[in-house]
C-alpha cells in the first residue's frame, strides 16, 4: 500500500470538516468580535449587561453541577450491577438504552405531559384526593419545580449513555485485579474505590466529557418544560439570534458555551489523567 | 503454625463436577504442589482454599480454624496469580504495600516490609515504576514480593511461572524455592508442569478428573505411582504399559516373556523407559524412531504391537527397523489392576 493512500482516503472527510465546520466556526468567532464591520467587545458587554445573562449562566452551571454527578453515581451503580449479571445482561442494556433513542425535545415533551396543568401528576393527585383542582406546577412562581423537572428529564434521558460507556470500560478490567484486592484484604467498597475506579479512569474521562458538554448545551428539554422562564445559555443564544435578531450577541453566547466546554474538558482530563505505564 | 486440612471438599459448576469430595492434609511449612492437566480441578481447589470460590460441600481448615465460611482476607493467606494481577495504576511500592495498607499497618512498618521483600526479590530499584514499565519476569517478582510482604501463614500460587520463558522459569524456580523455604510459610502451588512439581515440592498431589489420585513425596510419586494415570502423566517420556496374562502362582506372561508378579487373575505390566537396558534375554522390541538426546538416546519401538519407549545409553548405535532385546530392571517393574487402574502392591 502506498504510504499516501490512508491520507488520501481521509482527505474528503477532512476537507468536509474544514469547510463545513471550521470555516463557519471561524465566522462565529469573527461575528462575536465585530459589530457593523468594526472589531469590538461590545457584543460581550451587551451580553453580560443584559439581566438574563447571570441567571442563564448560573442555571446552566447549576443544572450541570447537579445532573452530571447524580448521573455519574447512578451510572456507576447500574454498571456495577449489570457487570455482576450472568444472564440477561445485553437485554437489560437495551432497556436502559431506550431513552437514548428519543430526541431531547421529545424527552422534554414526555415530562411536560407529566407536569403540565392537565398532566399525569395532577390526574394522579386528584384521583387520590390530594388536590381539589389541577395546580400549575411549571409557572414562574415555582421556578424550583421547573428546575427539578428539567433535572429529572435530563437524568432520565441521558444517564444511559454514561452507563453504556462505563459498562464497556468495566468489561475491560480483568477479574484478577479485583480478586487480588480481595485476597489482600480489600472490602467490597475498597475494591471499588481502590481498584475499579482508578482502572476505569479512561472510560470515566470519556463519559464525563461527553456528558458535561451535553449538559452545557441543554436546550430543548428546558424549552419544553419552562420556555424562557428558566433561562439557560443555549436558550439565550437562540433568543438573541432569532427573537432579538442580534447575531453578534448570539455569537458571544456561543463563545461562552465553548469556553465553558473547553475549560471543563481540560479539568476532567487533568483530574482523571492516567500516567504513562499505569494503563491496563 | 498453619496446617491446612481439606475435608470432603466438592465443587459443582452446574452439571459439571469440578471436584469430587477431596481430602488432603498439608503440614505446617510444607511445600505442596497440586499437579494435573488443565481441567483436573487443581485451580478450583486452590481458589476454594483462597476463598475466591465457595465449595459445594466440605470443610477447609487453616491453622486449626475452620475458614470455608470466611472471606479471603480473614484466612491468613496471600496469593500469587497466574497473570500476576499487579495493579497497573499503582507503583511497584504501592503494589507490594497494598495488603499492608488494607491491614492498616503503620507507615514506617509498611516501608520496612516493602523494602525488605523488594530486596529479597531483587526489585528494590523498581519501586517507583508502574507495572506497564516492567517485564514479565519483573512483574512476577512484584507479585511474589506482594505476597511475601504480608508475612502470611499460607501462600497460594496459581501457575506462577507459566507465563515466563523457559530460561527465566528455571531461574525463578530455584529462587522461589529458596525464598519460600526461608519464609517458613505453608505453600500450595498449582502447576501442570511436572518438572516444576518434582523440583519444588515436598509433596505432590496428582489430580485427575476432580480427584486427588496420589499425594506423596516426588520420588515416591515417580517410582511408585498409585495409579496407572500417575505413571502415564509423570515422567517424560511416561511409563510403558503392556498387557499381562496370568500363568498362575504369581507368574505373568508379558510379550512372550515370563515375569514374577502379584497374585491374582488380571494385571497390567508397567516399566519406566529408563529402567530398561539392552540384554540377550528380555522383551523383543522393533525399533521405529531413534532420537539421540546427548546424555542418552530415546528409542521408540513396538513391543507386542504396543508402543514402547526406552531411554538407553548413547554409546550403543541403534538403527530404525532393528529388533533389540530390552530387559527390565526387576525391582522397578510395577503392576496395575486393569479394572480399578490402581497399583497392585
Amino acid at each position: 500500500m502506498p504510504r499516501a493512500l490512508p491520507y488520501l482516503l481521509l482527505l474528503p472527510a477532512s476537507l468536509f470538516l474544514l469547510v463545513f465546520f471550521f470555516y463557519p466556526f471561524g465566522l462565529v468567532v469573527v461575528e462575536s468580535l465585530t459589530r457593523g464591520g468594526e472589531w469590538t467587545t461590545e457584543n460581550f458587554t451587551r451580553m453580560t449587561g443584559h439581566w438574563k445573562f447571570a441567571p442563564a449562566f448560573w442555571n446552566t452551571i447549576w443544572l450541570t453541577a447537579i445532573v452530571v454527578p447524580v448521573q455519574l453515581i447512578m451510572a456507576l451503580t447500574m454498571a456495577s450491577v449489570v457487570q455482576k449479571l450472568k444472564t440477561g445482561r445485553s437485554g437489560l442494556l437495551y432497556i436502559f438504552a431506550i431513552p437514548l433513542g428519543i430526541s431531547d425535545l421529545a424527552a422534554g415533551l414526555i415530562w411536560l405531559a407529566i407536569f403540565e396543568q392537565s398532566g399525569f401528576l395532577n390526574s394522579i393527585f386528584h384521583a387520590f384526593g390530594i388536590i381539589d383542582r389541577p395546580t400549575l406546577y411549571l409557572g414562574y412562581q415555582n421556578m424550583w419545580v421547573i428546575f427539578l423537572a428539567v433535572v429529572l428529564a435530563e437524568i432520565w434521558r441521558a444517564t444511559a449513555i454514561m452507563m453504556v460507556i462505563i459498562v464497556a470500560g468495566m468489561g475491560l478490567i480483568p477479574k484478577e485485579y479485583s480478586e487480588a484486592a480481595e485476597v489482600f484484604g480489600a472490602s467490597r467498597w475498597q475494591r471499588f474505590t481502590r481498584v475499579t475506579l482508578p482502572l476505569l479512569r479512561p472510560s470515566l474521562q470519556t463519559a464525563l466529557i461527553l456528558r458535561i458538554l451535553m449538559a452545557f448545551e441543554v436546550f430543548a428539554v428546558v424549552m419544553a418544560l419552562g420556555g424562557t422562564t428558566l433561562p439557560v445559555l443555549m436558550g439565550e443564544t437562540f433568543q438573541w439570534q432569532f427573537q432579538l435578531q442580534d447575531r453578534g450577541v448570539a455569537a458571544a453566547y456561543a463563545m461562552v458555551i465553548l469556553g465553558l466546554s473547553v475549560a471543563f474538558s481540560l479539568v476532567v482530563l487533568r483530574l482523571l489523567h492516567v500516567p504513562k505505564g499505569a494503563r491496563i | 503454625m498453619a496446617e491446612i486440612v481439606i475435608k470432603g471438599v466438592a465443587k459443582d459448576f452446574g452439571a459439571f463436577t469440578a471436584l469430587h469430595s477431596v481430602d488432603l492434609t498439608i503440614a505446617d511449612q510444607e511445600f505442596m504442589v497440586l499437579l494435573g492437566a488443565s481441567g483436573c480441578g487443581k485451580t478450583t481447589l486452590l481458589r476454594i482454599i483462597a476463598g475466591l470460590e465457595t465449595p459445594s460441600q466440605g470443610e477447609v481448615w487453616i491453622g486449626g480454624r475452620r475458614v470455608d465460611h470466611l472471606p479471603p482476607r480473614a484466612r491468613g493467606i496471600s496469593m500469587v496469580f497466574q497473570n500476576y494481577a499487579v495493579f497497573p495504576h499503582l507503583t511497584v511500592f504501592e503494589n507490594i504495600a497494598f495488603g499492608l495498607r488494607m491491614a492498616k499497618v503503620t507507615g514506617t512498618e509498611v516501608d520496612r516490609r516493602v523494602r525488605r521483600t523488594a530486596e529479597l526479590m531483587h526489585i528494590e530499584q523498581l519501586l517507583k515504576r508502574y507495572s506497564g514499565e516492567l517485564s514479565g519476569g519483573q512483574r512476577q517478582r512484584v507479585a511474589v514480593a506482594r505476597a511475601l510482604a504480608m508475612e502470611p501463614d499460607v501462600i497460594l500460587m496459581d501457575e506462577p511461572l507459566s507465563n515466563l520463558d523457559a530460561l527465566l522459569r528455571l531461574e525463578m524456580r530455584a529462587e522461589l524455592k529458596g525464598v519460600l523455604a526461608e519464609s517458613k510459610t505453608t505453600t500450595i502451588y498449582v502447576t501442570h508442569d511436572q518438572v516444576e512439581a518434582m523440583s519444588l515440592a515436598d509433596r505432590i498431589s496428582v489430580m485427575n478428573g476432580g480427584y486427588i489420585v496420589q499425594a506423596d513425596r516426588p520420588t515416591e510419586v515417580y517410582r511408585n505411582p498409585a495409579a496407572r494415570f500417575v505413571g502415564s502423566f509423570i515422567g517424560n517420556p511416561p511409563m510403558n504399559f503392556l498387557p499381562a496374562k496370568s500363568e498362575g502362582a504369581g507368574r505373568w506372561h508379558v510379550a512372550g516373556q515370563s515375569f514374577a508378579g502379584p497374585q491374582g487373575s488380571a494385571a497390567e505390566f508397567a516399566i519406566r523407559p529408563e529402567d530398561l537396558h539392552p540384554s540377550d534375554t528380555g522383551l523383543s522390541a522393533e525399533v521405529r524412531v531413534v532420537e539421540p538426546l546427548g546424555p542418552h538416546t530415546l528409542v521408540t519401538a513396538q513391543v507386542a504391537g504396543q508402543p514402547f519407549r526406552a531411554v538407553l545409553d548413547s554409546d550403543r548405535h541403534i538403527t530404525p527397523g532393528e529388533v533389540i532385546t530390552l530387559a527390565p530392571v526387576p525391582d522397578r517393574i510395577r503392576w496395575f489392576d486393569p479394572e480399578t487402574q490402581k497399583a497392585i502392591a
